[in-house]
């Protein structure tokens, strides 16, 4: 075999390789965000404060800042205990999402008289009121993990399934007819090109569910007859005149999705670090 | 083997939703390669090229007129290297949807990575790549799917002026060392003319095919070569551009 010429070599330096562009969107830098964050947070709580001590809000209604702060301390353990009930409802009930829904869309993708006899159904799955549902699910599942999760999972299902519908119809046409002369098959277009271009939908569906399931798992505990979790707290709290407390349940729910929202971020980064890319082609 | 043999061919497309609105994109195109030549196809935008080409894939059927070709592979204007896979697994995708399995695939794509000058990037992904090395191993792909014909849609038209003569002279390399034949769809006249046994030059849309020059110069071939300039003004001059 004979060696074609290296365009790469010099002194043609016209095929270097690009130096690589690091993620697509433009950002201040993770400092001043969370300066930001803080800054934002601190004016809050302080207008917060303020309007608690000098505006004579029944404590009840509206606790202070620093009363939220000192059950946030003096209940933690009871916060901590509570908080791993939770979380452990919403990552099991988001990993059943996520499973169903990634399977659920790949079949709506691949058959079209599926994704029109079941996509509207699963559009109105979205308007189910879980308060009402929610007891009857007890009766039928009993007081355990099960009702919990059916409610979670089915509405964080619905992110995930449309986001990754959404990035399996986004694959480009041309490539399906390259594929097409390439002789592959509808399964390996699939497996080969289809599926992992879905992840980056799977990711930004989880996101969005991540948010929705931390409140599906409150009502789940609220309207599910619960004895324990985040959300069960702070049923027990207000009736007890522990508004603090419920306050500060709130605030560890909001944590938890944050640090949740977080995680799957960073997860999205290093497992489909090209979603954020420059886009394939850049040709035009 | 009868290469590739287009025959009066109309192909018509339906606006979708407005009804009446027709574009004919074809009307009465002829199109002959013979097995082992390289045919350049040049026309102005939307005339019709790579409708052509996806009738010589078999990607469309012909509204009329009859079209014959051994199989054939596209090679489209971009080169849809997918971004998680490697270099080398982007070119050994051609085996792999065929069904040989990963490890047999990258042991055939890696000696195309020696010829082609992209060794060491064997693992680099293609937003590490130049656009000449993207296009390289979208080549290597279109190789390795193993089909007597080539259907080359525009391939150097996204590239740098510098890099895409680069690109020429290494296809025609290529060419002469791995015979194959091609329907090489280009807008870029003095690329037909550096690269083609023959250009057909197609009319504004609908597209025909409305003159033929045989080349039949020695190769390689240089831009600055008095014949291939001479070409370079007739086929202009079909194209009906100013010359
Ligand atoms: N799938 C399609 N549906 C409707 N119109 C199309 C379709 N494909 C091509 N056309 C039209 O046919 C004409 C020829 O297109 P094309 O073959 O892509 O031209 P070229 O490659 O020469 O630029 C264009 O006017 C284009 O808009
Ligand atoms: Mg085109």
């Amino acid at each position: 075999m004979t060696r074609f010429g290296r365009i790469g070599d010099p002194p043609a330096t016209l095929s270097v390789p690009r130096p690589r562009r690091r993620g697509g969107r433009r950002r201040p830098s993770g400092l001043l965000g969370a300066l930001g964050t803080a800054a934002i947070l601190l004016a809050l709580l302080g207008a917060w404060e303020l309007y608690a001590q000098v505006g004579g809000v029944d404590p009840l209604i509206l606790p202070a800042p620093h009363q939220v702060a000192s059950s946030l301390w003096l209940d933690r353990s009871l916060l901590w205990d509570n908080l791993r009930v939770t979380a452990g409802e919403v990552l099991l009930g988001i990993l059943v999402a996520g499973v169903a829904g990634f399977a659920c869309a790949v079949a709506l993708h691949v058959s079209l008289a599926l994704r029109r006899s079941t996509y509207p159904l699963l559009v109105a799955s979205q308007t189910i009121p879980i308060p009402l549902v929610a007891p009857l699910l007890v009766v039928w599942l009993g007081f355990g993990l099960g009702p919990k999760l059916v409610i979670i999972g089915l509405i964080s299902f619905f992110p995930i399934v449309v986001t990754t519908l959404d990035a399996l119809a986004r694959v480009d046409p041309e490539q399906l007819k390259l594929l097409r002369t390439l002789d592959a098959s509808r399964w390996r277009i699939l497996r080969h090109v289809e599926l992992p271009a879905a992840l980056p939908g799977l990711f930004s569906g989880a996101k969005v569910a991540v948010a929705v399931a931390v409140i599906g798992a409150v009502f789940a505990e609220v309207f599910g007859g619960s004895s324990s979790g985040l959300g069960n707290l702070v049923q027990q709290a207000i009736p007890n005149l522990r508004t603090d407390r419920a306050y500060a349940a709130v605030l560890i729910l909001s944590a938890f999705a944050i640090v949740l929202f977080g995680l799957l971020t960073l997860a999205e980064r290093l497992l489909v670090p090209w979603a954020h890319e420059s886009p394939n082609g850049r040709n035009r | 083997m009868e290469g590739v043999r287009v025959d009066g061919v109309e192909r018509v497309f339906r606006a979708r939703g407005r009804r009446g609105v027709e574009v004919v994109a074809l009307h009465g195109m002829d199109l002959r390669a013979a097995p082992g030549e390289i045919v350049a196809v040049v026309g102005a935008s939307g005339c019709g090229k790579s409708t052509l080409l996806e009738l010589v894939c078999g990607l469309q059927a012909p509204d009329a007129g009859t079209v014959a070709a051994d199989p054939a592979v596209l090679m489209p204007q971009r080169d849809l290297l997918l971004p998680w896979a490697s270099a080398l697994d982007n070119a050994a995708l051609a085996l792999r949807v065929r069904g040989v399995p990963a490890r047999r695939a990258r042991v055939e794509a890696v000696p195309w990575f020696e010829r082609f000058g992209l060794s060491g990037f064997e693992d680099a992904r293609p937003a590490a790549l130049s656009g000449g090395m993207r296009q390289r191993v979208a080549f290597v792909r279109t190789l390795l799917a193993g089909k007597p014909v080539l259907a080359l849609d525009e391939p150097f038209a996204a590239l740098d002026a510098l890099t895409r003569q680069e690109m020429q002279g290494w296809l025609a390399r290529v060419l002469a060392e791995e015979p194959r034949t091609v329907v090489l769809v280009t807008h870029d006249v003095e690329e037909a003319v550096v690269l083609a046994d023959r250009v057909v030059v197609m009319s504004p849309r609908p597209g025909r095919a409305v003159a033929e020059l045989e080349v039949g110069l020695a190769r390689p071939r240089h831009r600055t070569d008095v014949a291939v300039v001479a070409l370079r003004e007739r086929a202009l001059e079909a194209l009906g551009a100013p010359a």
